[in-house]
């Protein structure tokens, strides 16, 4: 394209000094059919690079999803034949450990599966939004509830910081349910060995300020640009994790922008991350 | 005291299974079964522990996941492969995995058979381990 531009303008030049005496002029409509040819081949590039990238996300999805679905399903599926089986002999205390692994591999297709509806929603800009006065400490403490045991088995402290009596939030409550559950979940998962998780709810110019510290693996200086991309797993993560779709922080990114609010992150690899994100009050 | 012996000799006897798999429950269930058919079963929930384990214990055959935490499956092959004390050890990829190229980069790099997880059913992966090591 460049080429095609270089080319022109010289045509042009020399076209232009052909018939119109003032050289002025000339360069300058010369500056113009350049400046445009430069426009048309930027929209080109860009959109074939849109193309290429859309290409790559559709491939990396049938990767993901497969892969994420096809070893829950596996997990059942053997389960049941040995169960089932006229050969094997399951001891009955057995039976109940693998109807507890069939349990757990369903939640985690079932998990997988609402991921993908949801962000198949934001992308289609139809996400469902039922806003109303919400207490954002008390959504917190009940997640931190549901998230105690989680924590403990891991080593985690887990602790919540606010100020009593703040301002309800003008908001939707199964929304920001679904970004806080994401953001502690992936706080407490990514420490390694014993560590904190400091959550922090604070008022500040009629918005609300959420944050979320944790003693992790942090985020690798490389990734940090991708993170709330669809599918995206950071490389300290995926060597450590191999389950996880990568859908967690764009969902939550997704949800929190059509909220209104901001989302955003600080972090060094090897010593955490804090997250933070700001609703508006009203 | 015969009794004794002979339960020692027996378990000396029995062959040893290096199972590499991230899914613990997988690992469970399936290592269960596998102690049911008369085999050792030695575990390893990521790809650094079981390249160690290989190493160390030597066992008769290693049942292989490809997607694993920490050293991917491909190249704890590739090492178990390059070394002249685990080389011989065959290795059977048991993965989700299902692309030609994942299967002939496998074979490729030495391993003994490759299977796809959701295309067969436990008797038959049984069945392949057996004609392996018996």
């Amino acid at each position: 394209m460049g080429i095609i531009i270089i080319f022109t303008s010289i045509f042009s030049y020399l076209l232009g000094a052909h018939y119109i005496a003032n050289v002025e002029i000339v360069i300058f409509i010369v500056l113009i059919i350049a400046i445009v040819l430069f426009i048309i081949s930027y929209i080109i590039t860009r959109s074939f690079e849109r193309l290429a990238e859309a290409s790559k996300m559709k491939s990396e999805f049938i990767n993901i999803v497969s892969h994420q679905l096809r070893s829950p399903l596996n997990n059942i599926k053997w389960t049941f034949e040995i169960l089932t089986s006229k050969e094997l002999e399951v001891p009955t205390e057995k039976v109940e450990e693998y109807m507890g692994n069939v349990e757990e591999n369903i939640a985690r297709m079932v998990e997988l599966i609402d991921d993908l509806l949801i962000v198949s929603k934001i992308e289609q800009g139809r996400v469902p939004i039922s806003k109303k006065e919400v207490f954002l400490e008390n959504l917190i403490k009940d997640l931190i509830k549901r998230y105690r045991i989680f924590a403990e088995a891991s080593h985690v402290e887990l602790n919540f910081y606010f100020k009593e009596q703040a301002s309800p939030v003008f908001t939707d409550p199964s929304l920001i349910k679904l970004v806080v559950e994401n953001l502690i979940d992936n706080a407490i998962r990514y420490i390694k060995g014993p560590g904190k998780v400091e959550i922090k709810l604070t008022m500040e110019n009629k918005k609300v300020l959420f944050s979320i510290k944790d003693t992790g693996v942090g985020i690798p200086q490389k990734d940090k640009k991708y993170i709330f991309q669809k599918f995206f797993r950071a490389e300290n993560v995926l060597k450590e994790r191999t389950r996880g779709s990568g859908l967690g922080l764009y969902v939550c990114k997704s949800i929190i922008e059509n909220l209104g609010g901001r989302i955003w992150f600080k972090s060094e690899e090897g010593k955490g991350t804090t997250f933070y994100f700001t609703l508006p009050i009203k | 005291m015969l009794n004794v012996c002979m339960f020692k000799c027996l378990y000396v006897c029995m062959k040893t299974i290096l199972f590499i798999e991230d899914e613990a429950t997988l690992q469970k269930a399936f290592g269960d079964v596998l102690q049911q058919k008369g085999y050792k079963i030695l575990n390893a929930l990521n790809g650094e522990i079981g390249l160690r384990r290989a190493r160390s214990e030597n066992p008769d055959l290693i049942l292989l996941d490809l997607v694993l935490p920490r050293l991917h499956g491909f190249e704890v092959l590739k090492k178990l492969k390059e070394d002249p004390e685990t080389k011989e050890i065959p290795v059977i990829v048991l993965t989700n995995l299902g692309k030609m190229e994942d299967i002939n980069k496998a074979i490729e790099l030495g391993a003994t058979t490759y299977l796809v997880k959701t295309e067969y059913k436990i008797e038959e992966v049984i069945e392949k381990i057996k004609k392996i090591i018996g």
